[in-house]
């Protein structure tokens, strides 16, 4: 167990920058889950801190020690891989002792450490068989076990889940989260999945091009998101996009059919007439008369609600969600919940904090 | 895999024919004649034959000098087989950690293989030769007595170095399929598990590796055994003395040379029983135990 560091890391593959300087402090037993689309550099990320890539730039320190030059071998990280990386010609519990036995350890000590996470995982009546005898739950479950019984000061997890269908992929995540818990062993666990890492993580790096867009826990993330490819990144569906224009003194914004929104927790700064973003996720909207009018092209029912997509009459796409079952084709009014709203700057799409809380902070 | 239906069984056989005939023509026909063959027994001018039965095998088997011709292609073979896999097996695995996917030094290697085994013989021959070939001069000079024309084990040397040189790309070629097909997780899991490259090689790769390298080592001994004909023809044709006789090679001097048909053919049918024999290890051990 240890606290892990990355100091401005950054990696190129060839011209091709990939990491544009990442900084992250990971906490003793934390879960880190590590978000962003594909090819965005997280599992880049995660092999630079597991050894199997070298930074061009910057510092990886795990505890107190700098294990930037460090082989793999000796970081004494686990990591589980996408497709499970089992060893295919070894049997289940020679999969898990392999670490182990090269660590030297005794062999009563290494039947020990393998029958205790076998019995964890549920796997105690596998450990014979081949990998290619097991289905892709079962697998994942030893993959787990050989990362569990190394004790090694991190875990490092890269979409382990990713190939599990939809039911045991929440089954494992409950299961992975429980166990990291109850070892409280220091995680980085990578993930495309929004859901995955809302449910998984005590806090969030969403990574966008080789950035950390933003790192906060779950909920500040979902409540404040740091800029409008984070609101539109997490959270389902998507954060709806306003184009506006800064009004009042910095206390409303208004939009393009002139509807005028003033901010319900305090005004920001900035030029009238700066040009804005405003987000509105699709559960923060209200029927009401004079408000956005949208044009429903297509309803979904999920059953408890329903979500209605359509476009305002500038073109600008828009989804609501709306409690209850189906609503009628056609043409709705609504209106933005004014304490739900968020402000971005039009240009940079950086989130702009009201007055008085910016000043605070 | 994938099927493909033809209504009736005219189009199939027709298409098969070639190769069928083909097959016939220079396969099962030499093979009936060389098994007719060895059980007849021709008077010293060929003029008439007899019906022998076994008694040609019976020579050959208790012949000393065949025999010791048994014994020397054992030796022979082996070696060609351990020297061209090892050699192979190691070149792999350079090249698959320098050149992931392909590369000149992919093609370079391959070279050998398209290489006839006369004009391979002829390219170690300009090597070795005492007083022509370029090593050969040089270890002559170094006084190193060397002339494998004359000494025996000097001729052994040389056509096992020639015969595995020929097999190198064959089995360098497979060899770097069976390591690219090693998913690089797998190698990662066990670096991050703590094995250093050299323990990763012996744990991981090299047991991935076996039902490859069981395979090769087939083939090498077959190839050892029966296809280095013209690498000994054209290097030192068996001699000096018989120290490079194999097998193979005395079939063709009994057969040619001295034209003592029957046996040839009882020695033909005794090889031929003999790669049969591999053929069927071969095949039961890689579809049962070499596979993990
Ligand atoms: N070995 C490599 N050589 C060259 N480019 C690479 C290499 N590995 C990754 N990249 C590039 O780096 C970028 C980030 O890759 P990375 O694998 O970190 O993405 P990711 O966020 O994990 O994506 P995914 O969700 O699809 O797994 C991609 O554009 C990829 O093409
Ligand atoms: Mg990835």
């Amino acid at each position: 167990m240890a606290t892990l560091t990355l100091t401005g890391v950054r990696k190129s593959f060839g011209t091709n920058p990939v990491l544009h300087g990442v900084d992250l402090d990971v906490r003793d037993g934390e879960m880190i889950v590590v978000v962003g689309a594909s090819g965005c550099g997280k599992s880049t990320l995660l092999r630079i801190v597991a050894g199997l890539e070298t930074a061009t730039a910057g510092r990886v320190m795990i505890g107190d020690q700098d294990v930037t030059a460090l082989e793999p071998a000796d970081r004494d990280v686990a990591m589980v891989f996408q497709n499970y990386a089992l060893y295919p010609h070894m049997s289940v519990f020679q999969n898990m002792a392999y670490g182990l036995k090269i660590r030297g350890l005794p062999k009563p000590e290494i039947i020990r450490r393998v029958d205790e996470a076998a019995a964890l995982l549920d796997i105690g009546t596998l450990l014979e068989r081949k990998p290619r005898q097991l289905s892709g739950g079962q697998r994942q479950r030893v993959a787990m076990g050989r990362a569990i019984v190394r004790e090694p000061k991190l875990f490092l997890f890269d979409e382990p889940l990713s190939n599990l269908d939809a039911k045991l992929r929440v089954q494992m995540r409950a299961e992975i989260r429980r166990l990291q818990k109850r070892l409280g062993v220091t995680s980085l666990f990578v993930t495309h999945d929004q859901v995955e890492a809302m449910t998984l993580g005590d806090r969030l790096v969403v990574m966008h091009a080789g950035h950390a867009a933003q790192i906060a826990t779950p909920m500040e993330v979902w409540e404040r998101p740091a800029d409008t490819y984070v609101a539109g990144f997490i959270g389902s569906p998507s954060m709806n996009f306003l184009a506006a224009t800064l009004e009042q003194g910095g206390a409303a914004a208004r939009l393009g059919n002139d509807l005028v929104l003033p901010f319900a927790d305090g005004p920001r700064t900035g030029k009238a007439g700066q040009k804005l973003t405003l987000g509105i996720r699709p559960e923060h909207l209200r029927p009401q008369a004079g408000g956005l009018r949208v044009m429903i092209e297509l309803v979904e029912p999920l059953g408890a609600e329903s979500l209605l997509h359509g476009r305002l009459p500038d073109g600008a796409e828009m989804t609501v969600k709306l409690a209850g079952a189906v609503h009628p084709d056609g043409e709705l009014e609504v209106m933005p919940m004014a304490e739900a709203l968020h402000v971005f700057d039009g240009e940079t799409g950086k989130r702009i904090e009201p007055l008085d809380q910016s000043t605070t902070r | 895999m994938r099927r493909t239906f033809f209504r009736g069984v005219g189009l199939p056989y027709l298409l098969l024919a070639p190769q069928l005939l083909v097959t016939a023509v220079f396969f099962f026909w030499p093979a009936g004649q060389a098994v007719y063959q060895s059980f007849l027994r021709e008077d010293a001018f060929g003029l008439s034959s007899e019906f022998v039965g076994l008694e040609n095998f019976i020579d050959v088997l208790s012949d000393r000098d065949w025999r010791g011709a048994a014994a020397r292609t054992a030796f022979f073979s082996i070696s060609v087989a351990a020297l061209a896999l090892s050699a192979a097996l190691f070149l792999a695995v350079q090249a698959d950690k320098h050149i992931r996917g392909a590369g000149a030094y992919r093609t370079l290697l391959i070279w050998p293989y398209a290489v006839a085994p006369a004009i391979a013989a002829v390219l170690w021959l300009f090597m070795v030769h005492p007083s022509i070939g370029l090593f050969g001069r040089a270890l002559n000079a170094m006084g190193v007595p060397w002339d494998y024309k004359l000494n025996g084990d000097q001729a052994m040397l040389v056509v096992i170095l020639a015969s595995a040189w020929k097999q190198v790309s064959y089995n360098f070629i497979f060899f770097l399929a069976g390591l690219q097909g090693i998913p690089r997780p797998v190698l990662e899991a066990a670096a991050i598990d703590g094995a250093g490259p050299v323990r990763r090689f012996w744990t991981v790769v090299f047991p991935l590796l076996s039902p490859t390298a069981f395979f090769l080592l087939v083939v090498n001994l077959v190839y050892a055994c029966f296809d280095t004909f013209g690498v000994i023809h054209a290097l030192t044709q068996g001699g000096p003395g018989k120290s490079t006789e194999t097998l193979i090679y005395r079939v063709y001097t009994d057969g040619v040379t001295n034209l003592n048909l029957g046996s040839s053919a009882a020695q033909s049918v005794i090889l031929m029983i003999l790669v049969i024999g591999l053929t069927v290890v071969q095949f039961r051990f890689v579809e049962r135990k070499v596979h993990y």
